[in-house]
């Protein structure tokens, strides 16, 4: 078999094309899911039955269905509605990339929900009695030292979902989107290449991945810098 | 008029009792020292002055001004106006057996948090504050260093430094050496001791004998949740009364 460069090299503008749709996404997702886990979590730790099973009910569901089935639902599913197609929300809901990013966000918020919830509830219970002797209010409670103290310890598991989330991006590529993946798809046709195709695709998460795990080391040493072995 | 006054502190878990009625009252410059055995309700009644832990029944004032507790259904008091007691708690700063750090912070963090974020300091000022009351402590060299990197004597003292910022009225220590290392309880009881000597009010629950008899000037012997004998720890502690506090003294060697 010969690897056929040539055609990879002529289609590296797609690829290019693709990573920037791919981290669009990616960034996208992952800031309306943060956004999301952060009250989502709370309400996971909450002792109030109201607050807390609203919320388990959503990690449970989201995290019980696969991430494409999932995306089904919203960029087919809801089209199926009349209501939805003459909808303000229309725009969007037709929209692929609103529709990918949508669904990935919702996904990594069910996801990133739970991490932060562990991590909250691993709070030393010591540090939360101080806080109260100071005479620090539940809200500053949480704003200044649980909330810090669990996003940190959080980091190394949320590590984990960022890069989970990069790969799942590549579903986007069904929705019609050309990212990485769907890139490759085309150049898979087009070429009938499959192999140098995803070679290549396959390339591009490798480095985009390495990026982030070194990206995540850089924050762990500076937010994290307190739970490592003391410096000689 | 006294600093700090606990009037018939009652506290129950489930149906027993372990504080049936303790009082305390400190004037300004008190040092009170709390000795039992483990089990007496010592820690308990003192995270019960600051509301850690709800008594059922008894009342707490600071500087005059009564905390207003209401019962919740099961007969805890907790208090009626969460306000009220944020700011009574600022005033009456508690050094933990476990020192209880704030781990993600460094130890100058760990003093300026509460000044800056419950009284309204000033970072400026704040930081000045803490860089006095660390160099007091004698731990000014490790104010950028994390609490997991010091040592259990500079934790606590780093923690003595964050109650002294708060510049409270009333300073509760909760078995402040009992976690350290012998070596290691010399320089936290010194650090103490320099305090009562500057006047400073401090009720402290310890098993250190010669702290009791040496630098505090009220003792109170808690045994089964009562207080079984109470006076001046130089006559109490030579001179006990009750056969409690004679066994409790006999098992310990100071």
């Amino acid at each position: 078999m010969i690897f056929d460069f040539s055609v990879i090299w002529d289609s590296l503008p797609l690829y290019f094309g693709g990573v920037l749709v791919t981290l669009k996404i990616l960034l996208i997702a992952l800031a309306g899911g943060l956004a999301l886990a952060i009250p989502l979590g709370l309400m996971r730790v909450s002792k109030s039955a109201w607050v807390n099973f609203p919320a388990w009910l959503y990690t449970y569901v989201i995290r019980g269905t696969p991430m494409l089935v999932q995306l089904f639902l919203i960029y087919y599913g809801l089209a199926q509605f009349e209501a939805v197609r003459t909808s303000f929300m229309w725009p969007y809901l037709s929209s692929a990339t609103f529709c990918a990013c949508l669904a990935f966000a919702i996904n990594t918020s069910a996801y990133s929900a739970e991490i932060l919830a562990g991590s909250l509830k691993a709070t030393p219970p010591g540090e939360i009695e101080a806080a109260k002797a100071m005479g620090m209010s539940r809200a500053k409670l949480y704003r200044r030292i649980l909330l810090p103290s669990a996003l940190r310890r959080a980091l190394p598991q949320y590590s984990n979902e960022v890069i989970m989330m990069l790969h799942t991006t590549s579903l986007a590529s069904i929705v019609t989107l050309v990212d990485i993946t769907g890139a490759a798809r085309t150049v898979s046709s087009r070429f009938y290449l499959p192999f140098e195709a995803f070679i290549t695709a396959g390339l591009f998460y490798l480095v985009l991945t390495f990026i982030l795990v070194r990206l995540f080391k850089l924050a762990e040493r500076r937010w994290l810098a307190y739970l490592a072995p003391r410096k000689a | 008029m006294y600093k700090l006054e606990v009037q018939d502190l009652h506290k129950r878990y489930g149906n027993h009792e372990v504080l049936k009625g303790v009082s305390l009252a400190a004037k300004a410059g008190d040092v009170i020292s709390i000795i039992g055995s483990s089990g007496s309700g010592k820690s308990t009644f003192l995270r019960c002055i600051n509301m850690l832990e709800q008594p059922h029944g008894g009342k707490i004032l600071l500087n005059g001004e009564e905390l207003k507790l209401v019962a919740n259904k099961d007969g805890a008091l907790k208090a009626a106006d969460p306000k009220q007691l944020q700011r009574m708690r600022s005033r009456l700063a508690m050094v933990f057996q476990h020192f209880n750090l704030w781990s993600h912070m460094s130890a100058l963090e760990n003093v300026i948090e509460a000044p800056v974020h419950v009284l309204g300091m000033s970072k400026k000022e704040a930081l000045e504050k803490a860089e006095h009351y660390l160099n007091k402590v004698g731990v000014a060299h490790r104010k950028d260093a994390y609490p997991a990197h010091m040592s259990g004597g500079e934790q606590q003292r780093v923690a003595i430094a964050r109650a002294l910022a708060m510049e409270p009225e009333v300073m509760l220590f909760d078995e402040p050496t009992s976690a350290l290392d012998p070596e290691l309880v010399g320089e936290v009881l010194k650090v103490m001791q320099d305090l009562a000597q500057e006047g400073r009010t401090m009720v402290v629950v310890t098993h250190e004998m010669g702290f009791a008899r040496e630098v505090s000037n009220q003792l109170i012997f808690l045994h089964k949740g009562v207080v079984e004998e109470r006076g001046d720890p130089r006559e109490v502690l030579v001179n006990p009364q009750s056969e409690r506090l004679q066994q409790f003294l006999s098992g310990s060697l100071k």
